[in-house]
C-alpha cells in the first residue's frame, strides 16, 4: 500500500523501475559521503577553486564524482519523467515538457562530464593570470 | 493511489524533495563548470557563503537524507516479505532516524556560522 511505483511488467518501464532502485542504493553512499565531506567536515568557508583542484588531483576522486554525476541527474531526469507523465496530460505539452527536459539535462550531462575530464588546476590557474 | 495520512504525505514528500534536489543539481553542475574561469568562480562564491544560503544549505540535507531514507523504506515494501505488514512501524522508524541524523548535523554546520570559528 506505501510502496514505491507498481512493477512495470517488462521493456523500458521495467528497466527504469529497476535503474531508480539500483542507482538510489548507489546514491545513498556516494551523495551522503559527498555531503559528509563537503558540507559537515569542510564547509563552502574552505572550498574555492584550489580546494578542488587539490581534490581532482586524484582520479579516485574524479571518478566517484563522474559516477555520482551521472547516476544522480540520470536518476533525477527519470524521477521528473514520472512527475510530467502524471500531470502534464495534453499530447502537446506532454511532448514539449520531455524534449525540453531531454534537451536540458543532456547538456548538463555534457557540461558536468566535460569540466571532470578536462579540468586542468594549472592551464585554468594561467588562462586566469593567477600564481 | 494513496489518499491520506501516512503514505500520500511520505509521497508527495518524496516528489518535492526530488524535483528540489534535481533543481540544485541543474544549480550545481553549471557553477562547478566555471571551475575553468578561476577568478569568476572564486568570487561567485561569496553566493554560497552567505547565511542565507547556509541556512537553505541544512534544508538541502534534510532533502537528501528524507528521500535517502523514504528511498530505503520503498525498497523494503517492494523487496522484503515483511516489508508491507510493517509499512506503518517502517514510517516511525524513518522518522526517528530523520531527526536523530538531521538535527545534530545542522548543528555541526550551524555552529560556525551561528558562533564563529
Amino acid at each position: 500500500m506505501y510502496a514505491g511505483r507498481e512493477r512495470p511488467t517488462g521493456g523500458f518501464e521495467l528497466f527504469a523501475w529497476f535503474f531508480m532502485r539500483i542507482s538510489g542504493v548507489v546514491l545513498i553512499l556516494l551523495v551522503l559521503g559527498h555531503l559528509a565531506i563537503m558540507h559537515v567536515i569542510n564547509t563552502v568557508d574552505e572550498i574555492d577553486f584550489e580546494f578542488v583542484a587539490a581534490r581532482w588531483a586524484s582520479p579516485f576522486w574524479r571518478t566517484y564524482d563522474l559516477v555520482m554525476l551521472w547516476l544522480a541527474l540520470l536518476h533525477g531526469l527519470n524521477g521528473l519523467r514520472t512527475v510530467i507523465d502524471d500531470y502534464v496530460h495534453r499530447k502537446g505539452w506532454r511532448v514539449v515538457a520531455l524534449t525540453a527536459m531531454a534537451v536540458i539535462g543532456f547538456i548538463l550531462l555534457a557540461m558536468g562530464t566535460q569540466i571532470i575530464f578536462t579540468f586542468e588546476a594549472s592551464a585554468s590557474r594561467v588562462a586566469a593570470g593567477l600564481p | 493511489m494513496y489518499r491520506g495520512r501516512e503514505g500520500m504525505w511520505s509521497w508527495i514528500l518524496h516528489r518535492v524533495t526530488g524535483l528540489g534536489i534535481l533543481l540544485f543539481l541543474a544549480i550545481h553542475i553549471v557553477d562547478i563548470y566555471l571551475l575553468g574561469w578561476p577568478d569568476l568562480f572564486n568570487r561567485l562564491l561569496f553566493l554560497y557563503r552567505h547565511p542565507v544560503f547556509r541556512v537553505a544549505e541544512v534544508f538541502l540535507v534534510a532533502a537528501v537524507l528524507y528521500h535517502a531514507l523514504n528511498g530505503i523504506r520503498i525498497l523494503l515494501v517492494d523487496f522484503w516479505v515483511e516489508g508491507t505488514r510493517l509499512h506503518r512501524q517502517l514510517f516511525w522508524v524513518q522518522v526517528v532516524l530523520f531527526l536523530l541524523i538531521w538535527i545534530p548535523t545542522s548543528f555541526l554546520m550551524l555552529s560556525p556560522v551561528v558562533f564563529g570559528r
